[in-house]
Formats: structure tokens, sequence, C-alpha cells
């Protein structure tokens, strides 16, 4: 499209200023310098560094606790992901029945959305206490395993894991309604005069039309959960008990901040990036793929 | 954006889902549809899951110690809301942690805003050497979340001297890619004519801005700030970091000294509950008063 249409030979530099600059000074430049330290090796007081080439990333790679805090993020974000996502799918394949007062359903689970996660965390907390939490109360009328999360670092990861798709579960949810309403009526009309009864017009006309919106969904989750998810881990178990819920953005500070080794927290600072890279890529598939029923 | 507003445009969606619905508007006439009961009832247990924590979180807040160990537990409010919201509001210094909350998610939303309609103008509407690049440095920072640059952003902050302040605060939040590409897909959509007949009559590009575009983008804004400032409220990495001292904390952090740590403090899970619920309310109530906005931030946000 030509769409030039305002001549001026400073003017845009000056309309992009501001934000370039913010750009340079807090992105550019941090991420340039995380590079950077990743091969360097500097003292607790970072007065000295010095070059040491792959060394920080070796020794990461052959770190078992490294390795737990991938598997950790792995587990947060697909459990995360799928609860939450999961939950979503649920409810809107509910609400295909095309029933009354959808709106007022999106009203009221949307707002746990402006809840912290930090915040959730700490409600859940007290759901899950052991000794005063009302969860446990009700479990032991079940079972006699002991929920504490004090002790337990499953029961810990569970406790994030639901905090966090708690506050994201009314995001899936409006993206799914937003998408049911964007399908046209004579589709499921159209299904309806077949003969499809509830679950295979859900089946095989509605979930595939709502793929796109659930593939960005699942993107979505991931990253935020991957990337949005330290304030929980932080305010909530502090990557405890042991190091059961120490994800990856957990470790990454606390290697640096906490423990003052710039360069492994650096080497781990890179291998986010790459994957932020890798799922932001694929979030865009999707702005191609998004069109299926337009 | 006042509340007759909101009801309105919820009446005016939900009219359009009745308008689509030629099958269930035929249903309702006849005899009672089982069916739609149960999906009424599975959909009212799901909104009553969701509920229950911060149900539970508000009746907490309303009792004492002693009914907070209660066993089995109490599920119905008491009458010690007072005494509890005060003893949180002067514990945690309840005031200033709302207030820098409040200008952390205003300023950084206002800011975002601004910054990001200049920039859109400015790919939008001129031809200037750099401009894919310029864009192209706008979309990375997608790719860069606080998290993996931490320790680097630290250092850039103190060597401004930024740190526990508000810029500190508030400025590193202001770059968005998401915010500039709604904008421009926003002046997309404006008819070339526009912006040619502004030009016929001898209007600037500046005048063109803040007398056409500005006006047009209301509801853009609109959507996008509430968006924004929860994004700002809810902030918690960034502030932890750059924030030492008590007078510059935010609320979602401050929260953090009044968790009663099992064994060692007075479990006063009703103290923290009351202020759990003021950290909690602001943003709570936006999404619930501008709702229409806030949708349609979410999904346009993310085209």
């Amino acid at each position: 499209m030509t769409r030039a249409v305002f001549k001026n030979r400073w003017l845009p530099y000056l309309l992009v200023a501001p934000q370039l600059a913010v750009t340079v000074a807090f992105f550019f430049w941090p991420a340039f310098e995380s590079l950077r330290l990743s091969f360097f090796k500097t003292s607790p007081f970072g007065d000295r560094s010095y070059f040491v080439g792959l060394e920080n990333f070796e020794k990461l790679l052959v770190s078992p606790e490294y390795y737990a805090s991938i598997v950790n993020s792995f587990i947060f974000a697909f459990g995360v992901t799928g609860l939450g996502v999961g939950a979503g799918l649920f409810v809107a394949a509910l609400a295909t029945q095309k029933i009354r007062g959808l709106v007022a359903y999106r009203t009221a689970v949307l707002w746990p959305y402006g809840i912290a996660p930090p915040i959730a965390g700490i409600i859940f907390l007290f759901v899950f206490h052991p000794s005063y939490g009302v969860l446990p109360y009700w479990l032991s009328f079940v079972t006699a395993y002991e929920f504490n999360w004090l002790l337990k670092g499953w029961v810990a990861m569970a406790l994030v894991i639901i905090a966090t798709a708690w506050t994201h579960v009314g995001y899936n949810i409006a993206f799914f309604l937003a998408g049911l309403l964007a399908i046209p009526a004579s589709v499921l009309e159209a299904a309806s005069v077949d003969g499809a009864g509830p679950v295979r017009r859900f089946a095989f006309v509605i979930f595939p039309l709502l793929s796109p919106i659930t593939f960005y969904l699942v993107v979505v989750n991931l990253i935020f959960s991957f990337f949005g998810s330290f304030g929980v881990i932080h305010a909530v178990t502090q990557g405890g008990p042991g190091n059961a819920t120490e994800i990856m953005v957990f470790k990454v500070y606390k290697d640096g901040f906490v423990g003052l080794n710039l360069g492994a927290s650096a080497a781990q600072s890179v291998i986010l990036m790459a994957i932020v890279i890798g799922l932001t890529a694929l979030q865009f598939r999707f702005v191609e793929k998004k069109v299926t029923y337009s | 954006m006042s509340a007759p507003g909101v009801a309105g445009g919820r009446a005016a969606v939900a009219g359009e889902v009745a308008a689509r619905l030629p099958v269930a508007a035929a249903r309702r006439q006849g005899p009672v549809d089982w069916g739609t009961v149960v999906v009424h009832a599975l959909l009212l247990a799901c909104v009553a899951v969701i509920a229950f924590p911060l149900y539970y979180a508000l009746v907490i807040s309303t009792q004492t110690v002693d009914q907070v160990l209660e066993r089995p537990p109490l599920l119905l409010p008491s009458v010690h809301a007072v005494d509890n919201y005060t003893q949180a509001w002067q514990r945690a210094n309840m005031g200033r942690l709302l207030w820098n909350s409040a200008v952390v998610a205003v300023v950084s939303a206002v800011g975002k805003i601004v910054i990001s309609m200049l920039s859109a103008f400015a790919v939008v509407y001129f031809r200037f050497r750099g401009r894919m690049v310029c864009f192209w440095m706008i979309f990375v920072t997608l790719m860069l979340p606080v998290e993996v640059r931490i320790m680097s952003t630290y250092e850039v902050i103190g060597a401004l001297g930024w740190l526990d302040t508000y810029q500190g605060l508030t400025v590193p939040l202001m770059a968005s890619a998401t915010a500039t590409f709604l904008f421009r897909q926003f002046y997309l959509t404006i008819p070339n004519e526009l912006a040619e007949a502004a030009q016929l009559d001898g209007v600037g590009p500046m005048r063109f801005l803040w007398s056409f575009l500005v006006p047009l983008s209301w509801a853009n804004i609109a959507a996008l700030f509430v968006v924004l400032f929860i994004f700002g409220w809810n902030q918690y990495l960034w502030p932890l970091m750059i924030t030492n001292s008590e007078a510059m904390r935010v609320v979602v952090i401050g929260l953090n000294d009044l968790i009663p740590r099992t064994g060692t403090h007075i479990p006063e899970w009703n103290v923290m509950m009351a202020a759990a619920m003021m950290a909690l309310l602001p943003p709570v109530a936006v999404i619930l008063f501008m709702q229409r906005w806030f949708v349609k931030g979410l999904v346009e946000s993310e085209k």
C-alpha cells in the first residue's frame, strides 16, 4: 500500500526517538551486556573480570541443579498451560450450546486476570495451608495422605501451578468466546440441519474452527508461564521445598542477584533468550493461521 | 467510559449473541430443555470454583485469628473486617504502597501509549531512511522480557542513578511492541483520503496527529490503557530489583512482609487477607467496570 503522505526530513526521527531510546537503553544494551558477560567470569565484587569462553555454559550443562530447573520450568509451564487452556476449552465446549447469558458468564470468570500471580499465590498458600487451609481439611476426609506443600515438592508445585492458572483462565475463556462469536451462525445451523448433536458439533465443526485460537493460547500461556512466573515463586515458595519449584527465571535471579555469580546468571539469560525467541516465532506463525474462518 | 455506556455495550453484545442463535431461540418456545439446564448448571459450577478462592480470602479477612484457626473452617463472614483492614493498612503502610502502585500503573500505561502512538505515526505516515530498521527494533523487544536481562538492566539503572526512583520504576516499562503494532494496524485502516485532504488544506503532520488521529483512536487508547494499567499494577520482578527503600515499594511486593511464615509468626492470616484484598481491588475493579474496553484491548493487542 502506498501511503507516504507527509514529507519531512527530521520529524519522523524525532517521533520514533523516545521509543528507540527506551528500547536501546533498557532492552538492546542489557541484552548485549548479558551476552558479553556470559563469556566472562566476574569476581563477586565486580572489580575484576576475565574472558572464559564457553566455560559458563559448560558448567551449566553439567550442573544437575540447572537440569532440575529446566525440568521444573517445563512442568510449571505445561501445567499452567494445560490447566488454563483446558479449562477454557471446557467452558467453550459448554458455551457452544448457544445459551443465553454468555457475556455474564464471561464477566464472572474474567476478573481473576486482574489479580497478580503473587497475590493469587498468597491466597492459595492459605487454601493449601497444612494446618489452617480448607483444602487439606477437606482432603483429610478422603485420604490420610498429607498434602503439606512445605514438605512435599509436588504439592508446592501444584500450588503455584493452580494459583497461576487461576489468574489466567478468564483470559483463555475470553479468547475462546470471542472466537465462538466469530463463527458464522450459518455454519452451526448447517451442522444442526445435518443432524449433528452437540458433541459432534463441537468435535467436528467448532473445535477445528477454534484450533488457531487454541494454538495461539497455548503459545501465549507458555510464554507467560515461562517468563511471567517469577513473582509467584518468589512470594510463595522461594523455589522450595528443596529445589522443587526452582524454575529457570527464579534461578537466574538467585544466582545473579543473591549469589552474585554474574557469569552463570548471564549464561542462563542467554539460554532463556533463545527460548523466548523460539516461542515468539511460534506465536507469530499464528498471525498467518488466524484467518481460517474469515 | 461511564457505567451506562459499558452496560449498553454488553447488552449490544448479548443481543448479537441472541441474534446469531435461531436454534436456541426456537428451543426456548418448547418445554424445559434439560440439556440447556445442565449446561447452565455446569457453567455455574465453573464460576463457583473460580470464585471460591477469592470468596474464601474475603471471608478470612473478616474473622479474628481464633476464628481463622477453627476446625472445621468457618466459611461465612464474621464482623471483624474493620479491625483487620485497619491493622493491615497501618502495618503495611498501605497508603504509600497503593500510591506507588498507582503511579507505576498510570505513568507506565500513559507513557507506553504516547510513545507508541508517536512511533506508529512515524512508521505509517512517513517514508524515511531506516524505517524498517526502526520497525524491527521495536518488534524485537517482544523477545527480551525483563527476566532474560535482569542483571544488566539493573546495572543500566544503577549507572543512570535511577535506583529507588519513579523514573526507574516506570521509564524502562514504556517500550511496547504490542502497543505500537496496535496503533500501526489501526492507522492503516484509516482511509488515505483523510490524510490527503488534510494536506490539501495545509494541515501539518503534528496537527493531523492531534486533531484527527488522536480523536479517532480513543477507543483503542481506552482499551490499551486498561490492559496496560493492570500489567503495570501487577509488576513484580522489576520493582523488586530496583527499589530497596520501603517508601518506594509497590503493593504487590509490600504484601510479602505480612505473610505469616509457619512456626515463627502469629498466624494472622486475617490481616494478610485484608491486605491482599486491598492490593487486588483496584485492578479487579478496573476489569469489572471497564470490561468492554478490557476485552477489546486484550483481543486487539494480540493481533
